[in-house]
């Protein structure tokens, strides 16, 4: 996964720095942009990469190799195939997952009696590693696309409800109450307030879910799946076909780095109005 | 005198880990229909609490509060409330932020414009009708806190500390908007502070509280008339009533049951 952070640890999410307001800490030096510096990176990498292959340790693929297959895989559609198969369960499990954490948060921020019906399951199940559920998932629902999506569901409702959970609960209190002396009933506090004073909360939630349900699927596709690009790295690994198991990995990555960029620029738009702290 | 606003033995408790705390002990007072009055006193006294019972957002252990002769139930937009931290919402421009009110109170939407527009004029922030509260300095923050509560024109203003994170030449511009506005539509208008100048300068009367329990201590009467102007705020009349009032509030006799 693209990011391993993880905010929830923060007691308010603060935007990523943006380019310009990090720069003036390194004074004097001379700047490098910081996108020349990731192309660096990925060259040198690469260059590693071919050079480690070149010795010929434990049957290395070079990127020479792993960029013929891909070609390959590109051609003949299965990489679209397998990519869209785990796209679908990623996206439908992240839905799922996350449209319902976002009411359970509120409910629980909201109503004592709610949190303290749904914390205890909340909090044991976010101890339970998602693939430690896959053999019960297997054994309860089968082995066809509902285990998986589920698991990525639960692996996605985990990490965001506790944030949208923390959301509500940190909305300032006199935010309601304003709202409240202009005639604002609950329902109302809820959708106009409590909602959008929370949206920074729940887009931080959502981007950890998100990176969790995308970090669950190789693993769920391991369960008997027929298309996927965790299937496609299993059956590789069967045939010690090392080129494909590089290209699952390499889409695995970038297909998860552009859904965590496109979130996070929902979130800055969305949080557009919060103080720069 | 008709009351505006009546607290009638009203006692405010919370209850502390053994004993219970008494932020307001049986306290009676009445305001009258379009009166300006002034509460200071030393911190923890109860002003809070006491406005917050007005504005609904609190309710009385005993005793009852009442507004036009009905028992409050709770918050409406009968009564606007001006909080110290200002409370805007973030995510809204100052249009927004006035118009939300409007918004819930299902004011169609030419005529929701307009009072906003006007709201904010008044206040003179129509340059920053667009802008979002982050770009606003407190007293600009402040001002559309008050448009907010002015648009949707309630009878009594319950204003809790508004000025007191400004600066002094801010908050004497915004008292002398203040009475401007009050005294051309003459709301009731319940104002705390624990600035004496402030409190005399703005007040028909004011009302001094005391702590532990709180309390009302003296209601003292401003004999000034308005509209009050800097000659007003110079005279050694202001001085003498500001005199009385800082001796009630800072040379307060304990009382019998002072908890040290
Ligand atoms: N929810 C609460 N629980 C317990 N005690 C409270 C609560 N709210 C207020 N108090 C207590 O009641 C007393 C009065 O509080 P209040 O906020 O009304 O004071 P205040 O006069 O407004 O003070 P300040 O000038 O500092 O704002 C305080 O001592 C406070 O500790
Ligand atoms: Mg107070």
């Amino acid at each position: 996964m693209s990011s391993t952070e993880t905010p929830v640890k923060r007691a308010t999410p603060v935007r990523e720095s943006a380019g310009p307001a990090r720069e003036p800490r390194r004074r004097g030096r001379p700047r490098i942009p910081a996108l020349a510096l990731n192309l660096i990176a990925l060259v040198a990498g690469i260059g590693l990469w071919a050079w480690l292959a070149s010795l010929g340790i434990q049957a290395l693929p070079g990127p020479a190799a792993v960029a013929d297959k891909a070609g390959e895989l590109i051609a003949d559609g299965t990489l679209a195939d397998d990519a869209l198969a785990s796209l679908r369960r990623v996206l439908i499990g992240f839905a799922l997952g996350t449209l319902l954490a976002v009411p359970v948060g509120f409910l629980m921020g909201w109503y004592p009696v709610a949190r303290g019906l749904l914390e205890p399951y909340v909090q044991f199940f976010r101890t339970v590693p998602p693939l430690a559920m896959i053999p019960l998932a297997i054994v309860l629902l089968g082995i066809g696309e509902v285990p998986k999506i589920f698991v990525i569901f639960l692996a996605a409702f985990l990490s965001s409800v506790v944030a949208a959970f923390q959301g509500v609960v940190g909305v300032e209190r006199t935010l309601i109450d304003a709202a409240r002396v202009l005639g604002a009933h609950d329902g109302t506090i809820f959708l106009k307030v409590v909602v959008p004073a929370s949206a920074p909360f729940i887009l931080v939630g959502m981007r950890i879910g998100l990176g969790s349900a995308w970090g669950t699927l190789v693993a769920a596709e391991l369960i008997a799946a027929q298309e996927g690009l965790g299937y496609q790295m299993q059956k590789a690994q069967l045939y010690y076909d090392l080129p494909t198991i590089f290209v699952g990995l390499i889409t695995i990555g970038l297909l998860g780095l552009l859904m965590d960029r496109l979130l996070l620029l929902a979130e800055r738009r969305l949080t557009r109005w919060q103080e720069t702290r | 005198m008709n009351a505006k606003i009546s607290f009638r033995d009203v006692s405010r408790t919370f209850p502390m880990k053994r004993t219970t705390f008494t932020a307001l002990d049986e306290v009676s007072l009445d305001i009258g229909d379009e009166e300006f009055v002034t509460v200071v006193g030393p911190s923890g006294c109860g002003k809070s609490t006491l406005l917050n019972l007005a504005a609904g957002l609190a309710v009385p252990t005993s005793g009852e509060v009442l507004v036009d002769g009905k028992p409050v139930t709770g918050p409406g937009p009968d009564r606007g409330v001006i909080f110290q931290q200002y409370a805007l919402f973030p995510w809204l421009t100052v249009r927004g932020n006035v118009e939300f009110g409007l918004k819930l109170a299902s004011v169609p939407a030419t005529e929701r414009r307009r009072r906003a527009e006007r709201a904010i004029e008044l206040v003179g922030l129509t340059d920053f009708a667009d802008a979002l509260p982050k770009t606003l300095s407190g007293g600009m923050k402040q001002r559309c806190a008050i448009a907010r509560a002015y648009a949707v024109d309630p009878q009594v203003l319950l204003m809790d500390e508004p000025f007191g994170a400004l600066d002094a030449l801010t908050r004497v511009q915004l008292q002398d908007q203040l009475l401007d506005t009050w005294s051309r539509d003459r709301r009731t208008v319940l104002f705390v502070t624990h600035d004496v100048d402030e409190a005399v300068y703005l007040a028909r009367r004011v009302v001094v509280m005391a702590a532990r329990p709180g309390r009302i201590q003296s209601v003292i009467e401003v004999d000034l008339p308005y509209p009050r102007t800097e000659a007003i705020r110079l005279s050694p009349e202001f001085a003498r009533i500001r005199n009385a009032v800082w001796t009630a509030v800072y040379h307060q006799t304990p009382a019998a049951t002072t908890a040290a």
